[in-house]
C-alpha cells in the first residue's frame, strides 16, 4: 500500500480568515480578547472577513482532543491575566474553582529509605529527624514557615483546566463569533516561500500505517490570512514551524518534564478548606516536586513533576505518583479517597532559551508552544492565558488599520506587546534559575532562590543539557543497588511480557510494591478506565513511530517505554517497542525523553493525532 | 416533490458515560452528581437515528432534516460542536433539563410543539426519528409519546433499517426476539421510527459540513424555546446506576474461546 504522502491526492480546502490550533487557556485568551470587537452593539460585524464579503470574520478553532475539557493541568495560579479579561471575576461561576486560601511550602523526608538522596540531603535529613521536635517535623515533613514570594499564589485561584476550558469555551460559543470545533486534529502548517498559508487537518479513513483505508479522507486545506499556533507543549504544529522555518539562533528547547496527577474525591472527614494549596519537594526523589490543591467539594487535584534532569532512566511518573500520595504528611487526608481522575501531560520549561520566533508571515505563537511557562515560579496557566490576550489586541489592532498579517506587523503588534508586559520581565528573572538542577538538587534549589532574589542578575549552574545528553545507563543509575545481570535479566523478563521494566528494578530497590485497594491506588491499566477514559477513534495512523527500527534495538534504555503515561509504548522480543494508540494520552514524554536521533531527528516522532482522554476533571 | 419525506430527529443530550457519573438527591429530585460541568453527547441511540437520517435525506431527493434536541442552551451549544461536523442538519433548540429525570410524557408535549413550530413543516411528510432506547434512563417511551401527541399512528420500534420505495411507500426492519427482524411495508408518512442502532457507522468529522451547519446552528440557539418541564407529581423510589466490577489481566497469545469462556465464567459468578 501507498502511504498518503506517496499518492496525489486532491484536497478541499476553505478559506477562513483566522485558523486557530489548539483549544487551551493560551487559546481561550485570545477568542476571548478577539471576540469582544468582533461585533457592533446591534449585531453588525465590526471587522469584515476578507474571505467572505459581507459577512463576520471567520474565526475557526481545531481541537484535537473530542472535547474542548479534555486538558490536563495541575492549576494553581496567580490569575493576573485571567482576571484582567475578566473583571469583577467570581470563582463561583467556573466549576472546580476556588480562590486560594492558604498556601505551604513542605519538604518531605523519605519514609521509606528507597528515595535516591545525595549525600547532603541526606545530612540534611538526619538533622531534620535529630531534631524534629524543634523543627516541628511532623509525618515526615517538615512544614517551611514561609512561602518564597516567587513561588506564593497569593490572590490566586485553584482550577481545574478542563473545567476552566469547558467554561471558556461556553462563553466563546455563545458568542456566536467564533467556531470551535474539537475532534479535529491539525496534522501540519501549510508553508510557502517562508509563510505560513494555513494549515491541513489529519487525514481520516488510513491504516496505522498512514495508507489509506475504507472510507479514506484526506484532511482538508485551512486556508487563512493568520494562523495561531497554541497546540501546547508537544503540538504537531508547532513542531512542523519550528523545523521548517528554524528557531532564533541559539534559542532551543531543552528542558522538559512530565506532570502526572490525580483527582481524589477526600473522606468526608477530611477537613480541608478549598483553595488549600500545598507545594512539596523532596519525595519521592528529590528532583520531583510535587503538589496538592484542593477543589469544592472535597476533591483535590494532586500530583508529581517529573523533571528530564531527572538523571534516571526510568523516569516513570505512575509508580512514583503512587508512592508519592501515600507518604504520611499526605496519607492522612488521602487514604480511604476515590480516584475520580486522572491526567498527564509534559511541560515546555525551557523558557526563554526554548522560545520560538513568536510571529513570522502569516502566524504567531501563543501559550506554551511559544515557551510561555515560568519555570521559576511554576506558573504556566496565567502566563499562556495572558500571551493569547496579547495577541488578541495586536490583532484587533491590525485589523481595525486595515494592515496584513506580516512578521513586521505582528512583531510590532503582538511581539512587542509580549516584551513590554509583565511575562517578559518574569521570564528574563526566571532564565538561568534552575540552571543549578544541573548539578543537583540542593544547588538548584539554592540558584532559584538566588535568581529570584536578585531578580535573575546571579544564578549558579550551567545551560541544561539536552534529556538525552544526561542520561546515564540502568548498570550506572542502579551502581550499588543491583548488578548489570540482574537489570538485564529483569529487561528480557520484561521484553518477553511486553511490559515496562521500572516496576521490578523499583521493586528490587526497595520501593514497596502498591497494595491496590480499587478505589485509589489501582493498576496503570486500571487507570486509564477509571481515571482517564481513554479514546482512540478508528480510522487515523499511528501517531507514535520509530523511524529507524535497528536504532530502537540497540537502544538499552528504552527509555520511551518505561516513561509512557499510558502504557502506550511496550517493550518486545524483537527489541523493538510496540504502540498502542488506543492508550495514548498525548502526554507527549516519548518525544523529549528519546535519547536516540537519525539525521538530527529524533528517532521516536510523535506526530499528530486524534483520542486521548476524556475526562473534564483535570 | 412529491415522494419526498421530512425527517425530524428527536434526540436528547447525556453526560458522556466516560464520565464519572453518581445519581444524587437534589432540591427537585434525582440529578446526577456536578451534572452541569460534565461533557455531554447527543444521545447514542438517537445519533443512530440522525446518521440514518442523514442517509435518507441524500437518498430522496427534496427532502429535509431537522433535529430537535431539549437541553440547557449551554449543553447544547457544547454537544452541537462536534454533532455539527457529522451531518447536515438544522437545529430546532429547545432550552430545557435534559437530565433523564424529567416527566416523559411533559417532554414528549414539550418536543412534539417544538416540531409543530417548524416553518415548512408538513405533517404529512413526517418521518419522526429519535433512539429506541435513551442512555439517559433507557425508558424508551418519549418517542412513542411525541408521535401520539402529533397524532401519528404508524410507529416503529428497533429498527435497524429503512428502505424508500418509488411509491413513496417504505419498508421497515424491526428487531425482535431471537436475532431476526420483522419486516413491515408502511405507506408512507407519517410515522414514527424508533431506531436501534443501524446499520451505519459514525460519519467522519467534516469541517465543510460544520462551517456550513454553523450558519444556522448559532441563531437556532439564540432563539431557542423555553422547554418547560415540571417534576410535579414524579417520585422516585430508588436511582442507582448500573453496578461496575473491574478486573483487569493482561494476557497475550490466549485463544479467543478461553477469553470468552472465562468472561463467561466471571459474569456467571455475580
Amino acid at each position: 500500500m501507498s502511504t498518503v504522502e506517496q499518492i496525489a491526492i486532491e484536497r478541499a480546502t476553505i478559506d477562513v480568515d483566522i485558523a486557530c490550533v489548539g483549544f487551551g487557556p493560551a487559546m481561550g485568551g485570545f477568542l476571548t480578547t478577539l471576540s469582544r470587537e468582533l461585533l457592533n452593539h446591534d449585531g453588525s460585524p465590526a471587522i469584515e472577513s476578507g474571505t467572505m464579503p459581507g459577512m463576520p470574520l471567520q474565526v475557526i478553532c481545531y481541537e484535537r482532543a473530542d472535547d474542548i475539557g479534555f486538558g490536563v493541568s495541575g492549576v494553581v495560579t496567580r490569575a493576573r491575566g485571567i482576571r484582567a479579561s475578566f473583571p469583577g471575576l467570581d470563582p463561583a461561576q467556573i466549576p472546580m474553582a476556588a480562590p486560594v486560601s492558604s498556601e505551604k511550602l513542605v519538604y518531605l523526608l523519605d519514609p521509606i529509605g528507597a528515595s535516591r538522596r545525595s549525600r547532603a540531603l541526606r545530612v540534611g535529613d538526619r538533622l531534620f529527624r535529630a531534631f524534629r521536635k524543634f523543627l516541628r517535623v511532623r509525618h515526615d515533613a517538615l512544614e517551611l514557615p514561609f512561602t518564597p514570594g516567587f513561588l506564593h499564589k497569593k490572590d490566586g485561584l485553584v482550577l481545574s483546566i478542563g473545567q476552566f476550558n469547558q467554561w471558556v469555551g461556553a462563553q466563546l460559543m455563545s458568542s456566536g463569533t467564533v467556531q470551535i470545533w474539537p475532534g479535529m486534529p491539525v496534522s501540519e502548517a501549510l508553508i510557502e516561500d517562508g509563510k505560513v498559508r494555513g494549515v491541513r487537518l489529519l487525514d481520516q479513513g488510513v491504516d496505522r500505517g498512514g495508507s489509506p483505508d475504507a472510507g479514506f479522507t484526506p484532511g482538508m486545506d485551512i486556508h487563512a490570512a493568520l494562523t495561531v499556533v497554541g497546540d501546547g507543549p508537544a503540538g504537531a504544529v508547532s513542531r512542523d514551524i519550528d523545523r521548517r522555518l528554524g528557531m532564533p539562533e541559539g534559542n532551543e528547547v531543552r528542558e522538559w518534564a512530565v506532570g502526572m496527577k490525580f483527582v481524589i474525591e477526600l473522606r468526608p472527614d477530611v477537613e480541608l478548606q478549598p483553595g488549600t494549596v500545598l507545594h512539596t519537594f523532596g519525595f519521592p526523589e528529590p528532583e520531583m516536586f510535587g503538589f496538592l490543591y484542593v477543589h469544592p467539594g472535597n476533591v483535590a487535584s494532586v500530583g508529581i513533576f517529573v523533571p528530564s534532569w531527572f538523571d534516571c532512566p526510568i523516569r516513570t511518573a505512575y509508580r512514583y505518583l503512587q508512592h508519592y500520595i501515600q507518604h504520611p504528611y499526605l496519607w492522612r487526608f488521602l487514604e480511604g479517597g476515590k480516584l475520580r481522575s486522572w491526567g498527564a501531560k509534559s511541560l515546555q520549561e525551557s523558557g526563554k532559551r526554548g522560545e520560538p520566533f513568536l510571529a513570522g508571515d502569516g502566524y504567531a505563537r501563543i501559550g506554551e508552544s511559544s515557551s510561555g511557562t515560568n519555570v521559576l515560579t511554576g506558573s504556566g496557566v496565567d502566563e499562556a492565558w495572558t500571551t493569547g490576550a496579547l495577541l488578541g489586541e495586536g490583532v484587533i489592532e491590525l485589523l481595525q488599520a486595515g494592515k496584513p498579517f506580516t512578521r513586521e506587523n505582528l512583531e510590532q503588534a503582538y511581539e512587542q506587546r509580549r516584551r513590554n508586559s509583565w511575562l517578559e520581565k518574569e521570564a528574563r528573572i526566571a532564565e538561568k534559575s534552575r540552571d543549578g538542577f544541573q548539578r543537583g538538587v540542593v544547588t538548584g534549589l539554592i540558584g532559584m532562590a538566588l535568581a529570584a532574589f536578585s531578580n535573575g542578575r546571579f544564578s549558579l549552574g550551567s545551560p541544561p543539557a539536552k534529556p538525552g545528553e544526561r542520561l546515564v545507563s540502568p548498570a550506572d543509575f542502579y551502581r550499588g543497588k543491583l548488578t548489570p545481570q540482574e537489570i538485564t535479566a529483569v529487561q528480557q523478563e520484561c521484553d518477553v511480557r511486553g511490559t515496562s521494566a521500572h516496576g521490578p528494578l523499583m521493586d528490587r530497590c526497595g520501593w514497596p510494591a502498591i497494595q491496590h485497594d480499587g478505589s485509589l491506588l489501582v493498576s496503570h491499566q486500571d487507570v486509564l478506565l477509571m481515571g482517564g477514559k481513554v479514546q482512540a477513534p478508528a480510522g487515523y495512523a499511528d501517531h507514535v513511530v520509530f523511524r529507524d527500527i535497528e536504532v530502537c534495538r540497540r537502544c538499552g534504555n528504552k527509555l520511551c517505554v518505561e516513561m509512557c503515561s499510558g502504557q502506550a509504548i511496550t517493550r518486545s522480543v524483537a527489541g523493538v517497542p510496540n504502540f498502542d494508540r488506543e492508550k495514548c494520552i498525548f502526554c507527549g514524554a516519548c518525544m523529549w525523553n528519546c535519547p536516540e536521533t537519525v539525521q538530527g531527528q529524533s528517532n521516536l516522532q510523535l506526530r499528530a493525532g486524534a483520542g486521548g482522554l476524556h475526562s473534564a476533571e483535570n | 416533490m412529491s415522494n419526498s419525506f421530512q425527517v425530524v430527529v428527536c434526540a436528547s443530550v447525556v453526560p458522556d458515560p466516560l464520565q464519572t457519573l453518581e445519581p444524587v438527591s437534589g432540591p427537585n429530585g434525582p440529578a446526577l452528581k456536578n451534572e452541569m460541568m460534565l461533557p455531554a453527547i447527543l444521545d447514542p441511540w438517537a445519533a443512530h437515528a440522525l446518521y440514518e437520517g442523514a442517509n435518507l435525506v441524500k437518498q430522496v431527493a427534496g427532502s429535509s432534516l431537522w433535529l430537535v434536541s431539549m437541553a440547557p442552551k449551554a449543553k447544547l451549544q457544547q454537544v452541537m460542536m462536534t454533532v455539527a461536523q457529522k451531518v447536515p442538519l438544522q437545529l430546532v433548540a429547545v432550552d430545557g433539563p435534559s437530565s433523564g429525570f424529567a416527566d416523559a410524557h411533559q417532554t414528549a408535549t414539550t418536543l412534539a410543539a417544538a416540531v409543530r413550530t417548524i416553518p415548512g413543516i408538513d405533517l404529512s411528510k413526517l418521518l419522526l426519528f429519535g433512539g429506541w432506547e435513551s442512555a439517559s434512563r433507557s425508558a424508551g417511551v418519549t418517542l412513542q409519546l411525541v408521535g401520539e401527541e402529533l397524532g401519528i399512528v404508524d410507529q416503529f420500534q428497533g429498527v435497524d433499517a429503512i428502505t424508500p420505495q418509488t411509491d413513496g411507500s417504505f419498508e421497515v426492519l424491526e428487531r425482535i426476539e431471537g436475532a431476526r427482524h420483522q419486516v413491515s411495508v408502511c405507506a408512507g408518512p407519517p410515522a414514527v421510527l424508533g431506531w436501534a442502532t443501524g446499520s451505519l457507522g459514525e460519519p467522519r468529522n467534516d469541517p465543510q459540513v460544520g462551517m456550513a451547519n454553523m450558519r444556522t446552528l448559532m441563531p437556532a440557539l439564540q432563539r431557542a424555546m423555553a422547554g418547560t418541564v415540571s417534576s410535579d407529581g414524579l417520585h422516585y423510589a430508588n436511582v442507582t446506576t448500573p453496578k461496575q466490577q473491574r478486573q483487569t489481566r493482561i494476557v497475550k497469545d490466549m485463544p479467543t474461546d478461553e477469553v470468552a469462556r472465562e468472561l463467561v465464567h466471571w459474569i456467571t459468578q455475580e
